[in-house]
């Protein structure tokens, strides 16, 4: 433990995940350092903390002896402008990269990091276009259970090298291992943007699509009943885009989004979901009387939920439906008797890359799907 | 050693006669796949006609412990359908049924068997098509896209296989039917469908595939460049895409492959150009039609002495031609060539180009160039005369040469084609030890007995957490498992 004693520091009050709290805290702050602090802490269990900003995602874990903080383990080790790709480290916060006319195009609240986007697959309204973190992330370097240093992917955008195990890791919540740095396929910051805002119902999302203004974002609301689309490109092309849907929508053409746009509708200590379903379902969730917002263009939706009873009448709608809906956070007394994850099809399969990844269950214990 | 002969005997009692092949002729119209020079006869060949089938199937091979490889249309570049000579082939070209186009979803629902273009002729009356477009899509398979993570030309803009599936039901290795995914997005838990794509036929068989369908494009333009050099070709490239325009498709070809296509295909390309490029854009009228002149511009003020912009459809599809023809067409000045694929950052085109063919002249090789410049997929054509002493091996060694330089710039061993059979050498030039143990952690966790598709993508097989001694060797004896 001597080792273990030095890349450590003990846990303070705020040193807690979901109410557990943790015993040590480690912040190492390169690649190196991270994989001599996981070998240190073979017998611990871990959970690996960025910017905090979702970490009362999902359930609380069994057990926690080590939070490791990736804060330190921050900066941008390349960009390539030329070839639209950028290196970042894992504790790197998103709203704070430098990439001149290009972006990293990933919608994640004030101070999420690289690696806790990564981490939880989150995306926002312009995923309709962009894709999500799976999209983008091209190479991805793992410290594994065991202390491994991993890399998987590259730094081009087109290889189909080797299995492509930055998908797997997307969305993991920390159960496979430690990211500590992501490539990303970059894009072209638009010359020009605009938000066509209306009132018009999600029913009018087919139409929206098919008048060829090759929306970026198409997002609805239910507590104002709005729906705002982004359109971005050239400045020529996005006059003309936005006035086309300003009439189809008889909306009304702003340079900001309206307020409540990529901000999830649940209160601090609320309960929160995450609804996904076939696009044509959407105005049926719109209607339920459910406070839902989010994507219509490409069927990812929020909803805030008053009680147990609102989760499965949801759940059920969206499973009904061809879809899947997640309780993203709720309060400890509601999130201990709620099954957050609801029905995962190919569990097994999943249990199964589990045991590999991290046969002693000691990374993210009982966060993940199936008490993974 | 398994008993062939009876699982050949339990296949046909499952599937029916007509769908088990096991006569020595037959079976040799198997033996390759697109990458013909590796030949292997399987010992079975079954052609399932349902999911349940591939299933039956998968479970004898699974219980007998008989290595079973999916083959699609047979297209593949890499050797990925190779089959197996101790196993079965699983042929899935029988099952070929749209199952369902729901554009009000943006998707469709395909078996394995289905064209490739035959999703886009049935998404096109409702305003859709199927976006990955291998250069092969009259003929390759949604299957075989799915195992092999296929691009195309225009993946610049709308990626690779792996971004337009949403949906799939496989048959584990260890015969299993599980469905993954489906119409929504964002399934909970692993991204097993991202795993799968790509994987080679080596975590099991798709048996279903849910794709999206993508808005077809209100206006499409597209020009064809033509350089004094390639240099310029790359610096016009590189302006394109420094100007923040995402082009549908950029596409360089080089005076040795614009030479084979024109004896092909005669495509007309402008006389005396030492390189083309096309340029496609597509999207609302309103934006092409602006950044379509933004890249005439940038083509002239990189060097083009001629540009053609295509009035119709089918001048177009002239343009397109040529370039997709040109693997064929090399045929035409040369009896014999290796189609290579790899990746270098954009911006090292001109530079690895030139080392190409300083390589080339140096072992006294011709190299055709065609390639995805966009995106920096290289598809150099090293052409050859086997019937000339030594000739093949030092084709062999340009090619080798090529794979190297696409490492040493930091780019990838293959973008496209796979790494199958062909490329499984350099997978250690690639990765660490340790990045390829890491991968089969998956490979154990779908198949730890090894017994699909082995052999492919890994050079050295992982033991999946057995004690030594337990070894597939051991448990499998005889069994050529890699």
């Amino acid at each position: 433990m001597g080792a273990l004693e030095e890349l450590t520091r003990p846990a303070t009050g705020d040193d807690h995940v979901g109410g557990v709290p943790a015993r040590l805290v480690g912040a190492p702050a390169s690649t190196e350092e991270a994989a001599a602090l996981v070998a240190a802490a073979r017998d611990l269990t871990v959970v690996v903390r960025g910017g905090g900003t979702k970490l009362h995602w999902g359930p609380a874990p069994r057990a926690l002896d080590l939070i490791i903080d990736t804060r330190r383990l921050t900066g941008m080790v390349e960009h390539a402008a030329g070839d639209l790709i950028t290196v970042l480290r894992a504790g790197t916060p998103l709203d704070d990269l430098a990439l001149g006319d290009q972006q990293l195009a990933l919608d994640a609240p004030e101070g999420a990091t690289v690696g806790g986007t990564v981490a939880t697959g989150a995306s926002g309204p312009r995923r309709m276009h962009y894709g999500t973190a799976r999209d983008l992330l091209i190479g991805i370097t793992v410290v594994r259970s065991d202390g491994t240093v991993t890399k998987a992917g590259g730094k081009v955008v087109k290889n189909v090298a080797g299995y492509d195990l930055g998908k797997l890791y997307t969305g993991s919540y920390g159960t496979l291992g430690l990211i500590t740095e992501c490539v990303f396929r970059l894009h072209p910051r638009p010359a020009a943007h605009a938000y066509v805002r209306s009132t018009a119902p999600a029913q009018a999302v087919p139409a929206i699509l098919a008048a060829q203004v090759a929306p970026t974002a198409i997002e609805v609301d239910s507590a104002t009943g709005e729906l705002a689309v982004l359109v971005e490109g050239t400045p020529t092309g996005v006059r003309e885009r936005s006035a086309l849907l300003e009439k189809l929508l008889a909306g009304e053409v702003s340079e900001k989004p309206p307020s409540w746009w990529g901000r999830p509708p649940w209160p601090e200590d609320g309960i929160g979901m995450k609804l996904s379903v076939p696009l044509s379902q959407v105005p049926a969730l719109i209607e339920t009387g459910s406070a839902v917002r989010g994507s219509a263009g490409a069927g990812v939706l929020y909803a805030a939920a008053r009680d147990i009873t609102e989760v499965e009448r949801l759940r059920a709608l969206c499973v009904r439906g061809g879809g899947h809906a997640v309780v993203l956070t709720a309060p400890a007394s509601v999130r201990d008797i709620l099954d957050m994850w609801g029905p995962v099809p190919g569990l097994a399969l999943m249990r199964r890359i589990k045991d590999q990844f991290d046969p002693g269950h000691r990374f993210a214990p009982g966060r993940f799907v199936g008490g993974i | 050693m398994p008993d062939i002969d009876a699982l050949a005997r339990r296949l046909r009692s499952e599937l029916g006669p007509a769908q088990v092949i096991t006569d020595r002729q037959e079976l040799r119209t198997y033996e390759c796949d697109g990458l013909a020079h590796y030949k292997v006869v399987p010992a079975v060949v079954a052609l399932p006609h349902t999911a349940a089938q591939v299933a039956a199937v998968v479970r004898a091979c699974a219980e007998a412990g008989v290595p079973f490889v999916a083959r699609g249309s047979g297209t593949g570049l890499s050797g990925g359908a190779l089959p197996h000579a101790e196993g079965v082939l699983i042929v899935t070209a029988q099952m070929r049924r749209i199952v369902e186009v729901a554009p009000a979803d943006e998707r469709a629902v395909v078996e394995p068997g289905v064209i490739n273009l035959q999703v886009t002729r049935a998404a096109t009356p409702h305003g859709y098509y199927y976006a990955p477009d291998p250069s092969s899509q009259q003929i390759c398979s949604i299957g075989g896209n799915v195992a092999e993570n296929s691009g195309g030309a225009h993946c610049l803009k709308y990626g690779f296989t792996t971004n337009h599936v949403t949906g799939l039901q496989i048959v584990t290795p260890d015969g299993d039917l599980v469905r993954l995914g489906g119409r929504a997005p964002d399934p909970p838990g692993y991204d097993l469908i991202g795993a799968f794509v790509g994987s080679e036929g080596t975590l099991g068989i798709a048996t279903e595939v849910t794709v999206k369908l993508t808005r077809l494009p209100e206006t499409v333009r597209t020009l064809l460049a033509a350089f004094g050099s390639i240099d310029q070709a790359g610096a016009a490239t590189s302006a394109i895409i420094g100007a923040g325009v995402v082009p549908a498709a950029i596409e360089m070809m080089d005076a040795l492959a614009i030479e084979a296509a024109e004896a092909a295909v005669a495509c007309g390309y402008p006389p005396g150009a030492a390189a083309v490029l096309i340029v496609e854009l597509d999207g609302p009228g309103a934006e092409v039609e602006a950044q379509f002149e933004q890249v005439t511009g940038l083509c002239e003020g990189n060097g083009a002495f001629e540009i053609r912009i295509a009035a119709d459809d089918a001048e177009r599809a002239l343009f397109w031609k040529g370039r997709k023809s040109a693997f064929a067409a090399v045929g035409r000045i040369s009896p014999d060539y290796i189609v290579q694929d790899g990746v270098i950052p954009r911006t090292a085109l001109p530079e690895v180009l030139r080392r190409i063919s300083e390589v080339a002249s140096e072992h006294g090789v011709r190299v055709a160039n065609v390639f995805h410049a966009g995106d920096g997929n290289l598809h150099p054509l090293v052409l050859f005369d086997a019937h000339v002493e030594g000739e093949a091996e030092r084709a062999e060694t340009v090619s080798g040469a090529i794979i190297d330089l696409c490492i040493e710039y930091g780019g990838s061993i293959t973008g496209e084609h796979g790494v199958g059979m062909d490329k499984a050498k350099y997978m250690p030039r690639m990765f660490g030890a340790d990045d390829l143990d890491t991968m089969q952690l998956v490979r154990c966790a779908f198949d730890p007995a090894m017994l699909s598709n082995p052999g492919k993508i890994f050079p050295t097989p992982r033991l999946c957490g057995e004690k030594p001694g337990s070894g597939l060797h051991q448990r499998f004896p005889g069994v050529e498992v890699f």
